[in-house]
């Protein structure tokens, strides 16, 4: 019942913060330079003004900024994205069928520096200041400090150029025909490179918060009744610490996610992956504003309904939050 | 001041702050190093470092000398770090302050704005700021200003939520000070160490950044970037690796060296966990 | 009486940056067989110390450097790990000061006692059910399965340690060490909570160490004393022989400094002139999401000119919301507030800025009532230059209240970590008073001291009082400091104000229930009076 109402909130939040984001993405259509007929009429190599200003009117491109801001929210609300003339099909098409590799990646990556980060995490706080600690939060510096692009290009370098073990790129070996089980090994190979490309800054992140979540955790009182009921250290470990540790590092999970979207633009083109974050690039080298807008308001309603999940998980994992927030 | 003395005990501080200096020189030096412009034709493309004495790290695809490149990309990515670190810092410190301090609709209002930037993946919303505004480094500096603002606001709104009831800060209504002086003059000095600390952080992110714009091609391409080197890079990766391994170096000794200076303040400012 | 533990020659190192070398210095002492002994001290005195040291729950940098703790003939501190815990929550018990931060906020209270059994004994997850549900009702908890199902942020502060004291009480241990429990709970809870102790010590024949600073507390339920100064033991004794004929000079300095319930003989003032001060029927009520809590019930007081007004109640009490108003830190719904007969709660912005200077607030926590990051002299100007005065003018002034407060002039240039917690409240003092106002609110100002500093600064607000014929209002939940203090007392209770008069009738024959219940509670209320 209290995750119902928490629930409940949490979406009437969302709202007006969706609204600010179309008002924004709505500007932005207005401080561009020319807009999609603009865009039209030079693909089509036309001059024509009268032709313009009907397209416009059929478009719903003419009248008023109000009746365009109408428009425009009830069609981006309508998941009406407009259409894209480069790949000749509406943008929200066009985005669907991106949207899998993305979130295959995503997923994996997140899974890799949630989990790993975590058990690194409690490895160094468990040696603050000796060897294991200094070694893995050193490590930790190197991989946050690494452009992860470069981080990719050197990976393909050494795990597929000179040894020869991964596939330089893209999501499948399409000539080789593989079905079923034999597909699902071909795609995992073809995404262990770029998992770890886009997992490794987090990673560092989480590690870093793990760490530090511990070590303030062992300081709190609860610690020392723990073991003043005669607990042995790794129950007071494992039964006190970890839970409540966990806790930060719950709390950022939904903020990684919308930065992982953003890392995989770069990774995707690094790896050549049919993703989402590649059609961004895409979309940007072709100036098409349409199909960048679409995907910006794509990732806006991805980062809301991960946030949501999260802030549910978390209200599981922290009875102290009540529906007030 | 004691800071600095706890900075110079701290190890990650010292090896931050050699790193850094160690760039710092690289940005200052290079137009007495390499007088020519770094952008323009200096031989034969793609030579291996140490191949041919008049370029020390080899040349890249289009036969421009690459530790020019490098000394003057330390300028850009310096000039961009510190930049776009203060919009982001001002702008963020302005917002968080006000909302924290004000509470209520303002911070309502505020916070929706805040939550709105940062529900937009930030690399995507520069990518359409880039389309929109171009791509010119003045354009760049306070465009990842713009994206980056959303951390700095939400610190400066946590410690003015928690020193707002502050005894001293209701001590200082009760003597009839106006709200401008409260926020600027009593509670700002107290609130900007996490936010200094974090500005740290900002610098690094905006560093990577602006390098991952120019890899995808949509930075200043009449300015010396790491990035940009790196693109060239990876088109002749499997012969001349070189291109794309040292700039790549280059911006994490410098990402590093600023976090390390960040870990290294925040230390300082927190010795119970400096022990730690 | 037989031995339980003995602690032989205790000493106790702490890190290099603290301000003394040892936190415990050759300290002996024992417990015996069903007794509770008392050890009381001030901030510093080691007493905390020494009681975890008992059960190795010492922080890493804080190490026991030497010494021995004999308990059932072997040395707790010679211990292996393995054999230490199997003592731990066994043998003896521990419960601790603040049970909202000792339970895990994320644990059910139930599965924390169940925790105990299932680390030291055998038993069925029922039988540890039925165990558990049967301690709590023994710890008088009304609804013992309902709390056992809670998590701890869902109980009552009172609540809380009950289940904490279950929790350490599950073995039926031989000693029970309890590190100022009572602390953190208002005086009424505290009463219950020490009732309880003493009933389960009698019961089970237990030993019971217990720290803490409230000689109140150690008449209430000590049988013997132990006094702490330093980290060293400056006497120990049957509580009675301590209490009433101290041997060494600390402990009489420190018993006298403790005040008294009876206040003290007051030359009966006439109502001079108008009041200095009128609360008319104010009230305040929070709306937060559907719930509605009424801070302030048509409250009515009135401060007569030149006394001291003392406003009494344990919290939730209004007292402290009351305080703010009277300042405008926070605003009334409807009612009056009258100073020298302007209603200030009408009053514009700018019509209350020339108005403020008279009514002046000195806060509780003297650590969080200074700007760290400015130096003393300049927060002690900051009043008069807000309102336009010369910083020529003012210096002078500003260190002359910090002679009229008892600190040297010369001191205006530091800054406020180098002072002490007393030094630091007659900054807040010197800071209220440099406006020069008529009438003083302090709010539990002497709350956060410890009690020979607390009676230092009651002392100095008695005489300033009287210096600068200022009129005071005085929020406390403390009656002894009330009965010290004040020539009038209002008991107020959950926003309103059940009774009000002359200290002299309220704090010796109170009318109302609650006055009664709330005097009853007091510790070792007979204690100065009638003799132990």
């Amino acid at each position: 019942m209290r995750i119902f109402r928490l629930a409940l909130n949490r979406l009437a939040v969302s709202i007006p913060c969706m609204g600010i984001i179309l008002l924004g993405l709505f500007l932005m259509l207005q401080l561009a330079p020319g807009d999609a007929v603009d865009a039209l009429m030079g693909q089509m190599g036309s001059n024509d003004v009268a032709l313009a200003e009907q397209l416009r009117q059929q478009y719903g491109l003419g009248g008023g900024v109000t009746t365009r801001l109408a428009i425009y929210v009830w069609n981006t609300l309508h998941l009406d994205l407009g259409y894209s003339v480069a790949y000749n099909q509406p943008v929200l098409n066009v985005i669907l069928q991106r949207l899998p590799v993305t979130m295959l990646l995503m997923i994996s990556a997140l899974s890799f520096a949630f989990a790993a980060g975590t058990a690194v995490g409690i490895i160094a706080a468990r040696h603050v200041n000796k060897w294991p600690d200094t070694l893995i939060s050193t490590l930790g510096l190197i991989f946050y400090a690494a452009p992860s692009f470069w981080f990719g290009l050197m990976g393909i370098l050494v795990f597929a150029v000179w040894l020869n073990w991964l596939p330089s790129g893209g999501l499948e070996d399409l000539g080789a025909g593989y079905t079923g089980i034999g597909r699902v090994l071909d795609i995992a190979g073809h995404l262990i490179l770029p998992t770890i490309t886009l997992a490794l800054i987090y990673f560092a992140i989480y590690l870093r918060v793990m760490r530090a979540s511990m070590l303030e955790v062992m300081t709190l009182d609860f610690i020392r009744t723990a073991r003043a009921k005669g607990l042995r250290e790794g129950a007071v470990l494992t039964r006190h610490a970890l839970r409540n540790a966990l806790l930060p590092m719950v709390t950022i999970l939904g903020l990684q996610a919308g930065a992982m979207l953003g890392g995989a633009v770069v990774v995707e083109s690094v790896f050549s992956l049919p993703g989402l974050g590649r059609l961004a690039h895409e979309a940007v080298q072709q100036r098409d504003l349409n199909m960048l807008l679409g995907i910006v308001f794509m990732s806006a309603l991805l980062v809301i309904a991960i946030n949501f999940i999260v802030d549910i998980l978390y209200a599981r994992i922290d009875p102290r939050i009540d529906f007030n927030g | 001041m004691s800071l600095l003395k706890s900075l110079c005990r701290s190890p990650s501080a010292i090896i931050g702050g050699v790193l850094l200096i160690l760039v710092l020189l690289m940005a200052a030096l290079a137009g007495w190093l390499y007088p020519n412009d770094p952008l323009a034709l200096a031989g034969r493309p793609l030579q291996a470092p140490f191949s041919n004495p008049r370029f020390l790290f080899g040349t890249d695809s289009v036969g421009r000398d690459i530790i020019a490149q490098l000394f003057y990309g330390a300028r850009t990515s310096l000039l961009v770090g510190i930049t776009a670190t203060a919009v982001a810092i001002v702008i963020g410190v302005l917002v968080g302050s006000i909302a924290g301090f004000y509470g209520g609709w303002v911070d309502t209002a505020l916070m929706r704005v805040t939550e709105a930037f940062q529900t937009v993946p930030n690399f995507i919303l520069l990518l359409m700021l880039v389309v929109i505004f171009g791509s010119k480094i003045a354009t760049l500096v306070v465009v990842i200003g713009i994206v980056s603002w959303t951390a700095p606001a939400r610190l400066t709104r946590a410690e003015f939520l928690t020193l707002r009831n502050r005894e001293f800060v209701q001590a200082c209504r009760v003597i009839g000070m106006p709200d401008w002086r409260i926020i600027f003059r009593e509670i700002l000095p107290n609130a900007l160490p996490p936010v200094i600390v974090y500005a740290s952080v900002v610098m690094a992110f905006s560093i990577l950044l602006e390098s991952a714009l120019a890899f995808l091609g949509l930075s200043d391409p009449n300015v010396a970037s790491w990035g940009n080197l790196i693109a060239d890079g990876r088109r002749v990766l499997r012969s001349s690796w070189h291109v794309a391994t040292l700039p790549g170096i280059a911006i994490l000794l410098t990402v590093l060296s600023i976090s390390l200076i960040g870990q290294g303040l925040n230390d300082a400012m927190n010795p119970r966990l400096r022990r730690k | 009486m037989s031995e339980l533990l003995s602690i032989e020659g205790l000493k106790v190192r702490l890190p290099r940056h603290a301000d003394r070398g040892y936190a415990v210095h050759d300290l002996t002492l024992r417990l015996d067989e069903n007794e509770i002994l008392c050890v009381v001290g001030e901030s510093g005195s080691g007493k905390s110390v020494m009681a975890s040291s008992i059960l190795g729950l010492l922080p890493p940098e804080v190490k026991v450097e030497a010494g021995r703790i004999g308990f059932e003939g072997t040395d707790l501190l010679r211990l292996p790990p393995h054999a230490l815990r199997s003592i731990r929550g066994a043998g003896i018990g521990m419960i601790f000061q603040d049970p909202m931060t000792a339970l895990n906020p994320l644990h059910r209270v139930g599965n924390q006692i169940a925790e105990t059994f299932r680390v030291h004994t055998k038993l069925s997850s029922q039988e540890i059910q039925a165990k558990v549900l049967e301690l709590l009702e023994q710890m008088q908890l009304p609804d013992p399965a309902a709390a056992a199902r809670a998590y701890p942020h869902e109980l009552s502060g009172g609540q809380r340690q009950r289940a904490m004291i279950a929790m350490a009480l599950a073995l039926e241990p031989r000693i029970l060490i309890a590190d100022e429990p009572t602390t953190a709970l208002d005086v009424t809870t505290q009463a219950q909570i020490l009732a309880l102790i003493r009933d389960l010590q009698r019961r089970n024949r237990m030993g019971v160490l217990f720290i803490t600073h409230d000689f109140g507390v150690v008449a209430e339920i000590g049988t013997r004393i132990a006094v702490m100064r330093h980290g060293v033991l400056v006497e120990e004794g049957p509580a009675a022989t301590v209490l009433t004929a101290p041997q060494q000079t600390y402990t009489r300095e420190l018993i006298a400094a403790v005040p008294s319930l009876q206040p003290p003989e007051r030359k009966q003032l006439a109502p001079v002139g108008q009041a200095a001060l009128s609360i008319v029927k104010v009230n305040k009520t929070y709306r937060a999401r559907g719930r509605e809590v009424a801070a302030l019930k048509d409250v009515t007081l009135a401060l007569p000119r030149g006394s001291t007004l003392g406003i009494v109640g344990e919290s939730g009490s209004g007292k402290s919301t009351l305080a703010r108003c009277i300042v405008r830190l926070l605003t009334t719904d409807t009612g009056a507030i009258e100073v020298d007969g302007a209603d200030i709660t009408q009053m514009t912005r700018h019509e209350w800025r020339s108005h403020a200077r008279r009514v002046q607030m000195v806060f509780q926590d003297p650590y969080a009532s200074l700007n760290p990051r400015r130096k003393v002299g300049e927060l002690v100007a900051q009043g008069p230059l807000m309102y336009g005065a010369k910083t020529s003018e003012v210096m002078p002034r500003v260190r002359e209240l910090f002679g009229l407060v008892g600190l040297d002039p010369a001191a205006i240039d530091r800054y406020p970590h180098e002072f002490s917690g007393g030094q630091r409240q007659r900054i807040g003092l010197a800071r209220a008073l440099a406006l020069d106002p008529d009438i003083l609110v302090a709010d539990e100002p002497v709350s956060a001291l410890d009690v020979s500093v607390q009676a230092q600064v009651l002392a100095l607000l008695a005489k300033l009082k009287e210096q600068l014929g200022l009129s005071m209002v005085f929020i406390t939940h403390d009656l002894r400091v009330a009965a010290q203090i004040c020539d009038r007392v209002a008991i107020m209770q959950r926003g309103e104000v059940v009774e009000e008069g002359e200290a002299s009738d309220v704090l010796v024959s109170p009318k109302h229930p609650y006055s009664q219940a709330l005097l009853a509670a007091v510790p070792g209320r007979n204690w100065q009076t009638s003799g132990y």
